[in-house]
């Protein structure tokens, strides 16, 4: 069972994340399970969205769970959202940010000895999609750090996902997502 | 006529959206509402089924939950195939027409999305709205994930609309913890969906014009008992069956089984969960685990709440040695329903199995695989015992300190 946590503002797309990459991994023949805490949602409002994949079916259903990987999307969150809850030894963090890895894991001592990589998700959105939209790009970084997918089998997935936008906001995002797979550190 | 939709074998769905295609595949003649959390995506989805012309019905939005159901009334005494959906307070106000529809035998399917009722306000799933329509005279059909919500939709017009039953049919998910997950969702055609329902014949229809009928007449003292017992002749005594016929045919049709007290692990079971909704799944997995330890441990599911399937629970239970109930809904002042239901199954069947009570997860609160190792440590102990080593009502999942009765 490979799980994912990730923390978003309610706005930025995590819970189409989450649900973007169920619907890709599934077409592989996989199990999924993509959900999000509510609460009583509030754009703006610091939220977490989950995903399961497995070989067999999945029975469990409970909230909690100790991530594989943590992927954060807003920078700030770092900082006020306990991001390590329920931590494994070996749980990955990827982190959208304009510090490098160093300047981030200095700035939030609860990183450090951790495996964290960065991104700037919210700069390459702005620049391609022209949205602060960190979703798709931190997909593409997950790509890269995890090896789930190769990128061109992800990116032609991605746009069946993506398939009721406009065409232009689609190749924006396919650059987005190869962006920050060859960015991510 | 309405556009055919092209579905990918397996889709990932929310429930809320396996409800919604459903709805759009049996092609629903009259859906009226009015949208609450967590169930307004199925009827949103719906709407833009049917202004982008996958849709031959109506939609009409109403004022008020209970001028949604009434409006469902009025379109299924008028001779339509209709259906809505609901959750919480919404439920809460359709409840006077709901006893109105059941007692006027009209087979309105209404999807239930579960959630808390307020004070406090939740919008997060558990049992209690469930559990306010268990007298009302419908059919109540529990789903555990939206693979469930896809299918028992399909089960509930098929049944609800058999001229031998006439009943209406809710078909329950847990709020978020199904109608907000994306999971898999095997699919199925517009047309074998469709011709797996069949074609609505009406009965009585207000619209036949040729055969004049009367709807929602006063009976008083002379007539009321009558009627009442005619109902609930039909619910105790034609709906198991002809639900078991449905799963049947819906084996035949996709391979998924379906049964009306849904069992895990309950061959040689010693201890067992009984539970509704997403939570039968997680203590599914549970289980799993402990038998790898040797813990005879099973699960059993309630698919069919209403009409109460009382023979074939007892027929289930028999041999087990101690047994929980576990209530997603807080009882206000006795024990849990799904623990009365089995006390009433279980008395005068000779068992020797104690039985105990948990409540959990109100307003949405997880609940946890530990909770439920910890629930088959607690029936262990009992079993050992031969008799409660707990108090019979505990809650579990709850802050600060331990709270339990009787």
């Amino acid at each position: 069972m490979l799980e994912i946590r990730w923390h978003s503002r309610a706005g930025q797309g995590a819970v189409t994340g989450a649900k973007g990459l169920a619907d890709v991994v599934s077409t592989t023949g996989k199990h999924v399970q993509a959900f999000a805490f509510y609460g009583s949602a509030k754009r703006g409002a610091a939220m977490t969205a989950y995903n399961r994949v497995d070989d067999k079916a999945i029975l469990n259903h409970e909230k909690y769970m100790r991530p594989d990987y943590v992927l954060v999307i807003d920078p700030a969150l770092v900082y006020v959202a306990d991001i390590t809850a329920n931590e494994k030894d070996n749980t990955i963090y990827i982190v959208t940010t304009h510090m490098s890895t160093e300047e981030l894991v200095a700035s939030q001592p609860k990183l450090q000895g951790k495996k964290v990589y960065t991104v700037d998700c919210i700069k390459i959105a702005q620049e391609t999609i022209g949205k602060a939209i960190p979703n798709t790009p931190m997909l593409g970084a997950l790509m890269k750090v995890s090896g789930m997918y190769d990128i061109e089998f992800f990116k032609e997935s991605m746009i069946k996902v993506l398939k009721k936008l406009p065409q232009k906001i689609i190749d924006a995002n396919m650059i987005a997502i190869q962006r920050a797979y060859d960015e991510v550190k | 006529m309405a556009d055919t939709m092209e579905l990918r074998d397996i889709e990932v769905w929310d429930g809320n959206m396996a409800a919604s295609q459903a709805l759009r595949q049996v092609q629903v003649d009259v859906v009226a509402a009015y949208p609450i959390t967590p169930s307004t995506p199925i009827v949103e989805n719906y709407a833009n089924f049917t202004a982008n012309g996958y849709v031959d019905g109506e939609f009409v939005m109403t004022e008020s939950e209970h001028g949604a159901m009434s409006c469902c009334i009025g379109a299924a005494a008028a001779g339509g195939r209709v259906a809505t959906a609901t959750s919480s307070q919404g439920f809460a106000l359709m409840v006077e027409t709901l006893y109105s529809a059941s007692g006027m035998r009209l087979p309105i399917v209404l999807n239930v999305v579960n959630r808390a009722l307020g004070a406090p306000l939740n919008v997060n799933g558990d049992h209690s709205d469930m559990y306010l329509g268990r007298d009302s005279g419908w059919i109540q059909i529990d789903c555990y994930n939206p693979q469930n919500a896809y299918d028992m939709n399909m089960i509930a017009f098929k049944v609800a609309e058999d001229h031998d039953v006439r009943l209406p049919a809710m078909v329950h998910q847990d709020g978020f913890m199904t109608s907000h997950t994306a999971q898999g969702v095997k699919t199925l055609t517009d047309e074998q969906v469709y011709n797996f329902v069949g074609e609505f014949k009406p009965m009585n229809d207000m619209l036949d014009l040729d055969h004049p009928v009367t709807h929602g007449v006063q009976t008083e003292e002379d007539w009321h008992f009558e009627h009442k017992a005619r109902q609930q002749h039909a619910l105790m005594t034609v709906v198991l069956p002809k639900i078991q016929t449905a799963f049947d045919e819906f084996e035949k049709l996709t391979g998924r089984k379906y049964n009306l007290v849904e069992t895990y692990n309950m061959e040689d079971a010693e201890i067992a969960v009984v539970c509704m909704g997403t939570s039968v799944e997680t203590a599914e997995e549970v289980s799993n685990e402990l038998r790898a330890q040797g813990i005879k441990a099973g699960v059993v599911g309630i698919r069919v709440f209403r009409p109460w399937p009382l023979e074939q629970i007892a027929e289930t239970l028999k041999g087990v040695k101690a047994i929980a109930a576990l209530d997603r809904s807080s009882p206000h002042g006795t024990v849990g329903t799904l623990y009365n239901e089995l006390a009433g199954s279980l008395f005068n069947t000779g068992t020797n199995a104690v039985l105990t009570n948990y409540i959990y997860g109100l307003g949405g609160r997880d609940l946890t695989k530990a909770h439920l190792v910890g629930i088959y440590n607690d029936l262990k102990a009992n079993m050992d015992a031969g008799k409660p080593t707990t108090p019979l009502q505990q809650y579990i999942g709850l802050r600060g300190p331990k709270l339990s009765f009787f």
